[in-house]
């Protein structure tokens, strides 16, 4: 262990010496439209690699295409709830971020997660909430609970999107009714069903595409990411965003190297690099998400350091919850019942 | 042994000669052949066989033999009082997309008959061109045609815009997120494949049957009836064939146009390969669509071959 460790010092050291000569490429499978093409710029022009993106629309997309094979990637960027899929099936390999030198900027709630305890094999990139978005136009009311969407206010009947994700939809409703994410209480996911069932009339759509929609008043609320909203409020600046109270859902997305990784180096040359606080910052300023890399506030624009929907407020800060992996028999219910919803 | 090739082969010469050309015949072929093997059957049995497979934690299969997935299409276990009963949700699901397939077919007949009917009455001249203006729309991606109609029918599009403008409403109308709304995007996306099979059709139709038909004192809806619609069959039944087999795997449309609130058949197999991860229940959600598809068409060939024979 001592001589592995040494070794991957000594290899961290090289590349840190020859950094600015390590030519290369380096494939990064990201989500679309969540890479500040400034950060990939900087990048590139440090350590003369050549940076190639591909966008995937889902987790189960990147999983799927990955456990394939063939696919080329070097980096791949899950949600916690993924994380532990990707390393059970040993698709990631375990790179050791926490020994790099720029850990040091990991904010210390995110350096041990449950997903990835020590943080072996994944760092930070942004986290956020799945919360409310409402127009205060046409509701004037509370947007602090997943009645919004769950027994939507006279005001937003036929006006609320939901966005078609699943877990997200399935965790806020079931901790509507006090339950934990990931459960199979049936006597819980009963009133869950029975909700859903009873809200879905009163919806007007179930889709993505909401920062659009929500900013030119195509929809005037809707189940929403943070930082989409955020987005939404500077084009629009009547949209809120909401906490419910009742619970709501946290989520985080970690840059991880591929088992089969093909630039190793020049991928941990990019897992060090996005945990400076400078060019963490550049991820949230494209993106709008928090990144939980300390000290990146400061080179943050001046817009997000006040944005309620990245700052939580402080009576909202224990009531997000991370979504666990679920069990394959609490995923068969849930899928059972959003088909349903959607017959 | 070399006296051997001296003999008259059997069957003569000629027999030989065809037997030759067969077997040169199969040889052109065989790239073609191989390719379908590999490109179409090979793909079609790996679904074909995930279909009888359990399904595995998170996505993929495990070799474990069962008809689990095809029965969970037929019928599903209620979740909360655990009584087997018909899938309902499964069976709504696969009716609107049978309904909305069928209708997609019968508009695009309705605006493409007369189309059809309009180029190939042109002098000869023109008709390369209005044909030319008819596949105009597949130089553009799918996704992009599909998001036009949303910028005309959505509540801040052009349409609603200009009806207030004008004064005829004042609230905008509500089309888009409505099965209308899908049918509209998926008779607009897919009309000109049943304009071209008709077309083609009509280009070989003999208009002087129409005036002996005339002569024989015929009405219009008669020789119509009588005389063009078994002739042009041949171009109806590929044109709703056309038409109709996208339709009911349509999966775009139902999700931009429909607002996601009911699904269609290709939305539900992309749940179940997606977020669900119960590959096997995907797959025999596929091969049922396939049979369903396989069997609809060989029953439209029949009948249609049938009618012809006996006019």
């Amino acid at each position: 262990m001592q001589i592995r460790k040494m070794a991957l010092a000594g290899a961290a050291l090289l590349a840190l010496a020859t950094s600015a000569n390590a030519e290369g490429e380096l494939n990064i499978y990201n989500w679309g439209n969540y890479t500040s093409p400034e950060l990939i710029k900087k990048f590139e022009e440090t350590y003369n690699v050549k940076v190639t993106i591909t966008d995937y629309d889902s987790n189960t997309t990147a999983l799927t295409k990955i456990e394939a094979g063939g696919h080329g990637f070097d980096i791949v960027v899950p949600s916690a709830n993924y994380v532990p899929i990707f390393v059970d099936k040993g698709l990631l390999m375990e790179s050791r971020p926490d020994q790099m030198e720029n850990f040091k900027n990991v904010s210390a709630r995110w350096r041990d997660v449950p997903w990835d305890p020590g943080r072996h094999f994944t760092v930070p990139w942004q986290w956020g909430s799945t919360g409310m978005a409402v127009n205060k136009t046409a509701y004037a009311g509370d947007p602090n609970t997943s009645a919004i969407f769950l027994d939507p206010p006279a005001e937003l009947v036929g006006k609320v999107n939901v966005v078609p994700e699943m877990n997200d939809i399935m965790g806020l409703a079931i901790m509507y009714f006090g339950g934990e994410p990931c459960t199979e209480d049936k006597a819980v996911l009963k009133k869950v069903r029975d909700q859903l069932m009873a809200a879905k009339p009163k919806w007007l759509s179930i889709g993505y595409g909401t920062t659009d929609k929500l900013s030119n008043n195509e929809m005037m609320a809707s189940v929403n990411w943070n930082g989409s909203t955020f987005r939404a409020r500077l084009a629009n600046p009547n949209v809120v965003y909401g906490y419910p109270k009742e619970g709501y859902v946290m989520w985080m997305d970690s840059v991880a190297i591929l088992k089969d990784a093909k630039n190793v180096e020049n991928a941990k040359l990019f897992m060090n690099f996005i945990m400076d606080p400078e060019n963490a910052a550049m991820i949230s300023a494209f993106a709008r998400y928090a990144n939980g890399i300390d000290g990146s506030e400061a080179f943050m624009p001046e817009d997000m350091k006040t944005a309620p929907e990245i700052n939580v407020p402080a009576e909202f800060a224990d009531k997000g919850k991370f979504l666990p992996t679920c069990s394959p028999a609490a995923r068969e219910l849930y899928t059972a019942i959003w088909t349903e919803l959607q017959k | 042994m070399a006296g051997k090739a001296q003999v008259d082969p059997p069957g003569g010469y000629e027999a030989a000669a065809n037997a030759q050309r067969l077997h040169r015949n199969w040889l052109l072929s065989l790239p073609a052949i191989v390719l379908l093997l590999i490109g179409a059957s090979g793909p079609l049995l790996i679904v074909l066989v995930y279909s009888f497979l359990h399904p595995g934690d998170y996505g993929g299969v495990i070799w474990k033999p069962t008809l689990d997935a095809w029965f969970k299409i037929f019928f599903s276990v209620d979740i909360f009082d655990e009584t087997v009963h018909l899938a309902d949700a499964h069976l709504s699901i696969f009716w609107r997309s049978v309904k909305l397939s069928l209708l997609t077919t019968l508009i695009t007949f309705g605006f493409g008959f007369p189309t059809a009917y309009f180029i190939a009455t042109r002098p000869k001249s023109q008709r390369a061109a209005w044909l030319f203006l008819i596949t105009i729309p597949f130089w553009t991606n799918l996704l992009i045609r599909t998001f036009a109609i949303m910028e005309v029918i959505r509540n801040e599009g052009i349409i609603n815009t200009w009806a207030i403008r004008l004064g005829l409403i004042d609230q905008p109308i509500q089309m888009l997120y409505t099965e209308g709304a899908v049918l509209l995007g998926m008779a607009y996306v897919y009309l000109p494949l049943m304009v071209l099979p008709l077309y083609a059709a009509i280009d070989r139709f003999d208009f002087h049957l129409l005036e002996a038909g005339y002569d024989l004192y015929a009405s219009r809806w008669q020789v119509f009836r009588r005389i063009v619609l078994p002739l042009v069959s041949p171009g109806i039944v590929a044109g709703s064939i056309l038409v109709f087999v996208p339709s009911l795997g349509a999966y775009v449309t139902p999700r931009v146009l429909g607002g996601g609130k009911k699904m269609m058949i290709g939305n539900f197999i992309e749940l179940q390969f997606g977020q669900g991860q119960n590959w096997p229940l995907g797959a025999s959600l596929s091969m049922l669509l396939l049979i369903v598809v396989a069997v609809a068409l060989l029953v439209y060939v029949r009948t249609i071959s049938r009618d012809r024979a006996d006019a």
